[in-house]
């Protein structure tokens, strides 16, 4: 019994240690885990900006704007505090649609203009069916407040 | 096993030759009860639940898609358990556990990461990116590969068991990484649409589908880790006279 609690004790405390070095290490890096920034960190001056990198939020409501080539699109992606203005050239998710999620990848000019070289649709964990989708919008447009 | 434990009856099923024939009796049980299980699943998942507002039909991939990923999760912290109760208290059964477990787990976290990548092209745009959750699901994958590949490198079976345990309990830290990796850093993968502190944001007949197919990844996992454990252990006691009579019970039989 001496020597089965010896090692419940050397494994018990070997994982707790590990758990706290690995804890340590993510804390450390934390500014490399994240996928994106958000358009807040950037205006902040927290993100890469010399570099590619990417900003993360929603397509703003009524941004989207198709130049006459077809192919390049402007819109504006914000975490509803601030708003960067995006360029893109290329075809969009099917899930791209102005109030929804996104992520775009590319590099900040020094206009303010966020050069995007790949744009992903970011979906969100609520799933419904068309239904419950449309008795929802007609709720929100209705003035009531919903939880989301 | 030592007189103290004379007492529990539980411990009666760590002993071999009391575990063997137990396995071989539940193990079509489980089976049936997955094929039944994965029958109702698909049905509630492919036909009765709706289609999704913004996804379409592409969401259906959850059917198979969180299964397999909560199952990869959970097999390995099995894994773990059953290592660290092996290294305490020296009981060689529940070293071959974890390792009739692992193949298993490698399956689930291989669908986990394929399934997810054929969804995640026409949703995302993308088959694969390095956030958080993918980077950590991968490394689930490769730390099953390590266990297996080690297990099964050395020759002799304590010295596998016991560098098979530590890569199991150093890799259930990646665990709880996977599962909060949503909620600690910005991913491109949404976060949990089920979990135990909210309500499920999801259609009822949807999240009733999944539930079914998570039942069903369950009662499969228990099958063939009960059918895999079996020849492990004859394999291990082959020295003894118990493993001597099955062989010759069983070999009579054809």
């Amino acid at each position: 019994m001496k020597a089965r609690s010896k090692r419940l004790m050397l494994v018990g405390g070997g994982v707790a240690l590990l758990a706290a070095a690995v804890a340590l290490v993510l804390s450390a890096f934390q500014q490399n885990l994240v996928f994106f920034h958000t358009p807040t960190e950037v205006m902040e001056g927290k993100a890469p900006t010399g570099k590619t990198f990417r900003i993360g939020g929603l397509v703003e409501d009524g941004s989207i704007q198709r130049e006459a080539d077809g192919l390049t699109v402007r819109f504006a992606i914000t975490d509803t505090a601030k708003v960067i203005p995006v360029s893109y050239r290329g075809t969009l998710p099917d899930l791209f649609k102005e109030g929804k999620g996104a992520v775009v990848q590319g590099t900040l000019g020094p206009d303010g203009q966020f050069r995007a070289t790949e744009v992903l649709a970011k979906h969100d964990e609520n799933y419904m069916p068309p239904e419950a989708a449309h008795a929802l919008e007609q709720a929100h447009k209705a003035g009531m407040t919903v939880s989301q | 096993m030592n007189s103290s434990q004379r007492g529990f009856r539980i411990f009666r099923f760590a002993a071999p030759q009391v575990f063997y024939p137990l396995a071989g009796r539940l193990a079509p049980w489980f089976a049936a009860a997955a094929v039944a299980l994965t029958l109702v699943g698909l049905w509630l998942g492919f036909v009765v639940a709706p289609t999704d507002a913004t996804q379409g039909e592409v969401y259906r991939v959850i059917f198979i898609h969180v299964p397999a990923a909560w199952m990869s999760m959970f097999i390995y912290l099995v894994m773990a358990f059953w290592s660290a109760v092996g290294l305490v208290m020296n009981t060689r059964l529940s070293f071959v556990m974890s390792q009739a477990l692992a193949p298993t787990g490698a399956i689930f976290c291989f669908v986990a990461l394929w399934t997810g990548a054929l969804w995640g092209k026409p949703t995302w745009g993308a088959y694969w990116v390095w956030d958080a959750r993918l980077t950590s699901q991968l490394l689930l994958l490769f730390l099953y590969f390590g266990f297996i590949a080690l297990t099964r490198a050395i020759e002799d079976p304590r010295r596998a068991d016991r560098a098979g345990a530590i890569i199991a309990l150093v890799g259930a830290v990646n665990v709880p990484i996977i599962y909060f990796s949503v909620k600690w850093w910005n991913t491109l993968h949404q976060g949990a649409s089920v979990s135990l502190t909210k309500a499920p944001s999801m259609a009822t007949t949807m999240l009733a589908g999944m539930l079914v197919m998570a039942f069903a990844a369950w009662a499969y996992t228990l099958a063939v880790t009960l059918w895999r454990v079996r020849p492990m252990i004859l394999e291990r006691e082959r020295h003894t006279e118990w493993v001597g009579e099955v062989l010759e019970r069983e070999g009579g039989r054809k």
